[in-house]
């Protein structure tokens, strides 16, 4: 078996001007990589001997409204023989934010990223079939963006509850 | 449902209303045949008794034989995740318990494993001991379940009562540490809510004296009995390869024979201390599937035995000593204006974490059950993200084994990769 | 040999028509399959061994909706879910009963947010709520009994 190889060090190496900057953070290593090239990173890392990240466990959306660049990708790899993680992590602008699609790659990217358009509006290209997955296909908004209102209704207490009663829309037989 | 005129209906192209997608959709989903209506389309769920939820298939069968599935989650999307985001840390951990809600303590351990990392906050040797305990007793409870509704839809009636029966004992003990049977919300960041009771540990030896016949005896109901051998052997194979390409975990994965335990593989809450065996497959179908997982509880049985030898020599804290994250006990309020002021702080404000993001995973009966925390130092959490294996395995694996299943077949297999749905949905 | 012989004279029993037939309702009264979130793990205790639903006549648990006379709608309803509910709620024939068992089936409990409906009673009528989050077994038992004690009140007079 090959010995573990440095992931950041062989990416500086090969991936040159991809990576945009390394956090380590609470033993973690976030790798930054351009939105544009995230195929031909995340091929990368799966396929080089020594680092071998095979398992695609996660692709998580989070909003970082509203700061800009708003929306950031976090894709949590898991090498299973060498046991051991690595997130990648991309940036996208607040308008438009799209990227490629790396279900090419990974299998399993497929409904995550579904997941990642369906909660944050995030558009991947080459997608099979970038379609909603948790909400009903004619919702409108994505929910998880911070923009999005929880969608807060009125509690009823004793001392209104006439009034939330008055308003809430009953079913009838 | 409203019934849209959604598909070109050409000759008998099935009944595809209540698809509520576009014909585009479709499109690639399911094989050309189904548009000239050679195959036929077929709803199965959100209603269905052996869906295990509200689970919807869309199959494309050409006779018995299901050419392709399409699933359609979504049935039960709660918006944990965004409404986690407008409690404080503390008060989220209630969300945790109602996602997965067969595994209520492996969830609030993910996210409190997730919050004392962001914090580094130390958890006392005690309390460690005692969640490596509560959360074998959940794999034990989540796989009863599981054993009891497989076989409900294999036709087995009587393996149910006697596997909720099991159950009951188990959550009677949840019971006697938070006071609620199944949401009990009993770890915290730091530790655990309370010390456990006196009456916890002959509880818990009272049981596991029990549970291991009671074991034995569901194998041999099932493991040698011709009828289910029928029914689950060479049914829903998946190959390892394909398993690791579409996410597969836990269970599913090591039916396959991949050795992958996420307990010995990055161990947490000190698994790599305590003796136990990882059971594995070899053909990947239902059948060894289900094999792993009534080993399982006999090794969860194990690793409580061990964990139970520890808390009797084990005295000390239950939570840590850290302030700043957790709160001071009651006896302390009358006597110090420190700890009244900790106290008022914690239970109005709640903490805050520093800015930063972590991912936590752990080993939960049904596979990887991650939490991806992200704090912007507020005392609120700024995104939270739960990796679940049933959304993984709902997606994946349940299509994919299903390719070429006879159609009766496809309720085992649905059985056998044990989705909760809530899971799922989140 | 009939009953009659085996159990010797039963004698007659006289009583309204009301009362017959509530009291078969009452004494008969299945249940949908049907749950949605974990208090449907609760429901599935309240059928299994120790609690042993069977024991009030309603052990049989229907899959389909046509041949149930109560829905339980056992956790919370999201907005996906509600038009299902509400085609699942016309498909029963009458008479038809609904209890909302727990908190987020009854108020949305504490998830009020964009995803969950606030109350099963903005979907279908609902007969009884039971309170929990999730509801003991005991608790689902006695909603079943209050709706027990509803049924019993009803007048033929209503039915037309």
């Amino acid at each position: 078996m090959q010995a573990p190889l440095d992931p950041v060090d062989l990416a500086k190496l090969s991936l040159k001007d991809a990576v945009l900057d390394v956090v380590e953070f609470r033993g973690e290593t976030t790798i930054v990589v351009d939105p544009q090239r995230i195929v031909e990173v995340c091929q990368f890392f799966r396929d080089t001997e020594g680092l071998e990240y095979i398992f695609l466990s996660d692709i998580t959306a989070v909003d970082y409204f509203p700061r800009e660049p708003r929306f950031a990708l976090c894709y949590h790899l898991y090498s299973m023989v060498y046991t051991r993680r690595l997130r990648i992590k991309v940036y996208l602008p607040g308008d438009n934010p799209r990227l490629p699609s790396v279900t090419s790659v990974w299998k399993s990217a497929d409904w995550e990223e579904r997941e990642a358009y369906d909660m944050m509006g995030i558009v991947f290209e080459g997608h099979p079939s970038l379609r909603r997955i948790l909400m009903p296909s004619d919702w409108e908004g994505h929910p998880q963006r911070k923009d999005y209102p929880l969608g807060y209704e009125q509690v009823q207490f004793s001392f209104n509850f006439d009034e939330v009663n008055r308003l809430k829309p009953y079913a009838k037989e | 449902m409203t019934e849209r005129p959604l598909l070109e209906r050409s000759g008998h192209s099935a009944n595809i209303t209540e698809w509520e997608g576009t014909v585009q959709e479709l499109r690639g989903l399911v094989s050309p045949r189904a548009f000239t209506g050679e195959t036929m389309l077929l709803n199965m769920g959100p209603q269905h008794p052996s869906t295990h939820g509200v689970l919807r298939l869309l199959l494309e069968l050409d006779g018995e034989t299901v050419v392709s599935c399409v699933p359609d989650i979504g049935y039960l999307h709660t918006g944990i995740e965004k409404n986690m985001e407008a409690k404080t840390y503390e008060q989220a951990i209630t969300m945790t318990d109602r996602m997965d809600y067969l595994n209520p303590m492996g969830n609030n351990l993910v996210y409190c494993l997730a919050i004392e990392k962001l914090a580094e906050l130390d958890v006392p040797e005690r309390a460690q001991i005692v969640r490596v305990l509560l959360a074998e007793l959940t794999r034990i409870n989540s796989h009863l379940v599981w054993l009891g509704t497989h076989c409900l839809d294999l036709g087995a009636m009587s393996v149910f009562l006697y596997a909720m029966r099991e159950r009951e004992m188990v959550l009677d003990i949840f019971e006697m540490v938070s006071g609620q049977r199944m949401m009990s919300t009993y770890f915290r960041p730091g530790g655990l809510w309370r010390d456990v009771p006196p009456e916890f540990i002959p509880a818990v030896k009272a049981f596991i004296d029990y549970f291991p016949a009671k074991v034995e005896e569901y194998e041999t109901l099932l493991v040698n009995n011709p009828l289910w051998i029928d029914r689950t052997q060479g049914i829903g194979v998946i190959t390892p390869e394909d398993a690791i390409a579409y996410g597969c975990t836990g269970p599913t994965l090591r039916g396959s024979g991949v050795n992958w335990d996420i307990r010995k593989a990055m161990p947490y809450m000190g698994y790599e201390t305590y003796q136990f065996d990882v059971p594995l497959g070899e053909h990947g179908d239902v059948y060894d599937r289900f094999y792993i997982r009534m080993q399982e509880m006999k090794e969860s049985v194990r690793i409580i035995r061990q964990a139970v030898e520890r808390l009797e020599k084990t005295g000390g804290p239950f939570r840590s000593q850290n302030r700043k994250y957790v709160p001071p006990p009651r006896s302390e309020l009358g006597r110090s204006m420190e700890a009244v002021i900790h106290h008022f702080k914690l239970w109005t404000e709640g903490f805050s974490l520093p800015e930063g993001e972590v991912y936590v995973s752990i080993e939960s009966p049904r596979g990887e059950l991650s939490c991806y925390l992200s704090s912007d130092g507020g005392n609120r959490p700024h995104r939270v993200h739960f990796r679940t294996p049933s959304f993984v395995h709902t997606m994946g694996a349940i299509p994919k084994m299903a390719e070429g299943s006879m159609i009766a077949d496809l309720v085992a297999i649905i059985g056998s990769v044990d989705i909760v749905l809530g899971d799922c949905d989140r | 040999m009939g009953v009659a012989g085996k159990l010797g004279n039963l004698g007659v029993v006289t009583t309204t028509l009301e009362a017959a037939i509530n009291w078969g309702r009452t004494k008969s009264m299945w249940p949908m399959l049907f749950g949605l979130a974990c208090c449907a793990i609760e429901m599935m205790s309240t059928q299994a061994s120790v609690y042993d639903l069977s024991r009030f006549g309603m052990e049989l648990m229907r899959a389909s909706p046509r041949q149930s006379d109560l829905m339980i709608v056992a956790g919370r309803v999201t907005r996906k879910m509600a038009p299902v509910l509400r085609q699942l709620y016309d498909q029963m024939p009458d008479p038809k009963y609904v209890i909302s068992m727990g908190d987020c089936a009854s108020c949305g409990g504490i998830f009020n947010n964009y995803a969950i409906v606030q109350g099963v009673d903005e979907i279908v009528p609902v007969d009884v709520y039971v309170a929990g989050c999730p509801p003991r077994p005991e608790q689902l038992i006695h909603g079943i009994m209050t709706l027990h004690e509803k049924v019993k009140t009803q007048r033929i007079a209503d039915w037309a």
